[in-house]
């Protein structure tokens, strides 16, 4: 097994293959071979399918030899979080109520993947139905963090992001409803990115919260990233909320863009709460900026700061609470044994098959939109939504990004936050924001804590923004090596 | 004291569009069970619902007819609720921006014979909005069956203010409804199918009381005939409670068209909070003057519209036009056949009573008629020419329905053309009299009627072909009356 080889970015292994070098059969093998050895101490699938991953490769195989390549990730191996359907292979959403669901179709995603002939690989665990930071809340078990297998690999898109840290995939496919790409990316060391909302089409992924949910790449550097998103966005007419715009070509318009860049650092985000290493970390690559000749303005955003979580668990959970209604174990998923009518049916299939936190998350969302709190809750939280998208771009106003830590701290512990749900819920924090405005981010690494755990920095830009944002993050990521870093579990072989 | 009934209605209308509401699934009937579905329709994980745009023009189309508001933003919302029949368990449907508001629909009022058109008034709407039908439930021994076949149709909710005064103006209201939305091609309306569907909401008041009493809904009333009956039976209930000195409770109630009696549904079953909120999945719909101008140009006239016409261009009996405007087709083919050059009347006799009783009795669209305007006209000419009597156009028109072929080309074949060669009239008369010595000499003791004898025996000598008026004439020259 060539071990160079699963430690290649994307834009690599295209080179690869392009050149014959290998083959990809023995590429996929080597992502199997090494899926299988870390996996016992990581648990970053639920499930994979190895002789159709292979079957794939073979496929891809033949048509290089007839010079008909379909794209740029021909033959290429791309991990997919188990909320996203792929047809004939389970969609589990680590949750007991789809223990045995297998989905008959594909998300768009993935028939954009297929039709340009990457190979969907695995079913990567996530927090059930994507609630939660750090998958704990998978009905599977917690996936550990390849940089310390005492840490968390965070959250929702743990299987996706340690996956990709421990080379069982060269990337992945996660979704982000507050934060769920960008803080797993963050605490394995990644680059994540959450489009702006419509962007990739949300059809075939199990909706959380439908006007929050975006689907988007973890990669080992940023240039990957833009060819990945590139593959999977663009207008969707099996989407209403699909951006009725062609995708631009990212990595284009990526190198199109140069600094040195006017960013704006939100005060509010750089005060209590924020781990030291994370600041220390945060601010350097600030400055790296500074000294690069950028504009380093200190911005404001009051509203964002100080509301954008209690918002956020307002709107998310009253969509969750109507999304969610469809696992009734009437049509397929988990059904109860014992039900004695209808009714009880869904009440005991339902407390059978969900977990603790979607239940709650569930509970909640009941209770703001039921009659006579809907006012109160649901419509002004909306009304926050409205402030907080404006606190957002009067901040960016004649800016190219705002730069803030991707989460508080560095990966914790598995335990330290589940007995306090609002603590799990303050690590979203620098996130969530995001996605009540709709716009775009990215988190790239920016170094390492003193126990050598990743950091993340967070850029934050306007809609559509996505090749600036690449841009911004390209150029410090060209000048550090901490994307190169590999974890431990890597050279514990 | 004297009561007068307050009713309002709320009725569901299947519209007819080839696929579901929010999915590419095949909408109809009669399909095995669950095979209109696709994911979306199941509520697969990761289904997205995307508005079939013909489902909101034949609501916009159907405002436009009724005269509503047409809202320039309409909204879809997630009405949420448990039932095993509904894929997502919740509904999109409209909460507070719904297609149209206002509007009113025309009734008319049954005349006191069937000659007499009645009176005609406008029951005024208070909405019309667009939403997702649901599967259906078989219960059987120990178990349910679902099938999904039907969720997912679009279904429009026509919501009436109060304004209905008895059980006919809800009569007339559905009829007219239907005929309305039937021309338009709106939906097919077949209660029996399901395709049309009536709630009705149902309070008493003492006369000159302005303010509404305690309301029924009275449910699950399946036909026309059951909305008047158990609209009727309903009054009747209330009236009794108050004259037996009770109070009315605000209820639900399901009607049972079989026996005649309603039933209060379990206050439980109607304890609903449907948490609304705007569905995050769909955009709102910006209607603009464009789209509605295009869909303008798409209504046909109002059947009311057009029995004012018949009577008032054509002076087209009433009873004609009340068959005729029922049906759309039908009353194009009438108007064709008047501008084929038939007078409206006789073109009025041969569409809704030949016609409609050859197409019956040959179970056949009027589409599939060999009898085309063109055809009538031929033959209403040939009669007013004398070439053929009136009763002998009808054994015509009966070959013409069979074979497709012109009256001219019938008439020809068949040997029908009247005879009206003075010299064989005059031989048949002469025949006639000489064998009817009875009947003459009636006549001349002061009995004309016996002429009607010998009037036949000439028919029946020319074997039919006789021109009946020459015979007339050639007869009384001869009897000298």
């Amino acid at each position: 097994m060539d071990t160079a080889l699963i430690h290649q970015p994307l834009s690599a292994l295209t080179g690869l293959l392009a050149e014959r070098r290998v083959s990809s059969v023995e590429m996929m093998a080597a992502f199997i071979a090494r899926t299988k050895a870390v996996e016992p101490r990581l648990h970053a699938f639920n499930s994979f399918d190895e002789p159709a991953a292979l079957a794939a490769a073979r496929a891809s195989d033949e048509r290089r030899t007839l010079g008909r390549i379909l794209g740029p990730l021909d033959g290429i191996p791309i991990g997919i979080k188990d909320a996203i359907a792929v047809a004939g292979a389970p969609l589990t959403c680590s949750s007991k109520m789809l223990a045995n669901f297998v989905s008959p179709y594909d998300a768009t995603v993935i028939e954009r993947l297929r039709a340009g002939g990457a190979i969907p690989w695995g079913r990567l665990n996530l927090d059930e139905f994507a609630m939660g930071s750090s998958t704990e809340n998978s009905a599977n078990g917690v996936t550990l963090n390849p940089w310390d297998l005492t840490r968390v690999a965070g959250g929702s898109s743990g299987g996706s992001a340690a996956a990709v840290a421990a080379s069982q995939a060269p990337a992945a496919l996660g979704s982000d409803t507050g934060g769920s790409i960008r803080q797993p990316a963050a605490f394995c060391g990644l680059v994540g990115v959450k489009p702006t909302y419509g962007t990739v089409s949300r059809y075939g992924l199990a909706a959380f919260a439908s006007s929050l949910d975006q689907i988007g790449p973890l990669t080992r550097n940023v240039d990957d990233a833009a060819l990945l998103l590139g593959v999977i966005a663009g207008h969707d007419p099996r989407d209403s909320t699909s951006l009725a715009r062609p995708a631009p070509d990212f990595p284009v318009e990526m190198v199109a863009r140069r600094g040195p860049w006017k960013l704006g650092v939100p005060a509010e985000y750089f005060r209590e709460g924020l781990d030291p290493a994370v600041a220390a970390a945060v601010r350097k690559a600030i400055d790296f900026y500074s000294a690069q000749g950028g504009e380093i303005r200190e911005v404001s955003l009051p509203v964002a700061a100080e509301y954008a979580i209690a918002a956020y668990y307002i709107i998310a959970t009253a969509e969750c609470s109507s999304n969610l209604a469809r696992y009734d174990g009437i049509r397929y998923g988990h059904r109860t044994q014992n039900a004695t009518d209808a009714i009880d049916l869904y009440a005991r299939s339902r407390a059978e098959g969900f977990g603790d936190e979607v239940k709650r998350r569930i509970l909640l969302g009941t209770y703001v939109l039921s009659s006579g709190y809907y006012d109160a809750y649901y419509l002004r939280a909306q009304k926050l939504r409205t402030l907080i998208r404006q606190d957002y771009l009067r901040a960016l106003d004649g800016l190219d990004a705002l730069v803030t830590p991707t989460t508080p701290t560095p990966a914790f512990r598995p335990g330290e936050k589940t007995a306090d749900p609002l603590s799990m819920y303050l690590a979203d924090i620098f996130t969530v924001g995001v996605n009540l405005a709709g716009l775009p981010a990215v988190s790239l690494p920016c170094g390492f804590t003193a126990a050598g755990l990743p950091v993340g920095l967070q850029l934050i830009g306007r809609h559509f923004e996505e090749p600036r944002l690449f841009a911004v993050a390209r150029s410090y990521e060209q000048a550090h090596a901490w994307h190169k870093m590999r974890p431990t579990v890597a050279s514990s072989e | 004291m004297s009561y007068e009934p307050i009713i309002g209605l709320e009725v569901h209308v299947q519209l007819a569009t080839a696929s579901k509401m929010f999915a590419s699934a095949a909408c109809g009937s009669g399909a095995p069970p669950n095979t209109l579905t696709d994911p979306v329709v199941l509520a697969l994980p990761g289904a997205l619902p995307v508005l079939n745009k013909a489902a909101l023009d034949a609501v916009i189309r159907t405002g436009l007819l009724l005269g509503c508001r047409i809202n320039p933003v309409c909204r879809w919302d997630r009405k949420n609720y448990f039932y095993p029949d509904s894929p997502k368990n919740y509904q999109i449907s409209q909460y507070d921006q719904p297609v149209c508001l206002g509007g009113e629909v025309e009734i008319e009022l049954p005349g006191p014979t069937p000659a007499v058109m009645g009176e005609h008034r406008r029951i005024p709407l208070t909405r019309i909005h667009l939403e997702e039908d649901v599967g259906k439930l078989t219960h059987g021994a120990g178990d349910s069956l679902i099938d999904f076949n039907r969720a997912g149709t679009p279904l429009m909710e026509i919501v009436t203010e109060p304004a209905l005064r008895s059980p006919d103006e809800a009569f007339a209201f559905l009829t007219a409804l239907r005929t309305l939305l039937v021309c338009a091609g709106i939906s097919d309306c077949d209660m029996e199918k399901g395709q049309m569907r009536c709630d009705a909401n149902i309070s008493i008041r003492p006369v000159g009381e302005t303010k509404l009493g305690t309301k029924v809904e009275l449910k699950n009333l399946n036909s026309i005939s059951y909305v008047r009956a158990g609209i009727a039976k309903e009054i009747a209930r209330q009236l009794a409670v108050v004259a037996a000195g009770g109070a009315l409770t605000q209820e639900t109630r399901l009607y049972d068209g079989e026996s005649g009696r309603s039933a209060a549904m379990r206050s439980k079953e109607m304890a609903h909070d449907y948490r609304y909120f705007p569905d995050p999945d769909l955009l709102p719909v910006h209607i603009d003057e464009a789209w509605q101008a295009d869909l303008r140009a798409s209504l046909p006239e109002r059947p009311f519209d057009r029995q004012r016409r018949f009577i008032a261009d054509l002076s087209l009996a009433y009873s004609a036009c009340a068959v005729l405007i029922r049906d759309r087709a039908l009353a194009d083919f009438f108007e064709e056949t008047v501008h084929a050059g038939t007078a409206p009347q006789a073109a009025a006799n041969w569409t809704t009573n030949d016609l409609l009783r050859e197409l019956t009795a040959a179970s056949l669209p009027l589409r599939e008629s060999k009898v085309t305007p063109a055809h009538i006209a031929g033959l209403a000419a040939l009669v007013k020419q004398g070439v053929v009597s009136s009763s002998q156009a009808r054994d015509v028109f009966s070959e013409m329905f069979a074979s497709g072929e012109t009256a001219a080309v019938v008439v020809e074949r068949k040997g029908l053309r009247q005879s009206t060669d003075t010299t064989q009239l005059a031989a048949w008369c002469d025949a006639a009299l000489a064998a009817h010595a009875g009947s003459v000499a009636q006549i001349r003791a002061g009995n004309p009627k016996a002429i009607n004898s010998i009037k036949g025996a000439v028919m029946k000598l020319s074997a039919g072909k006789a021109n009946p008026r020459l015979v007339d004439e050639i007869l009384r020259q001869r009897l000298g009356i």
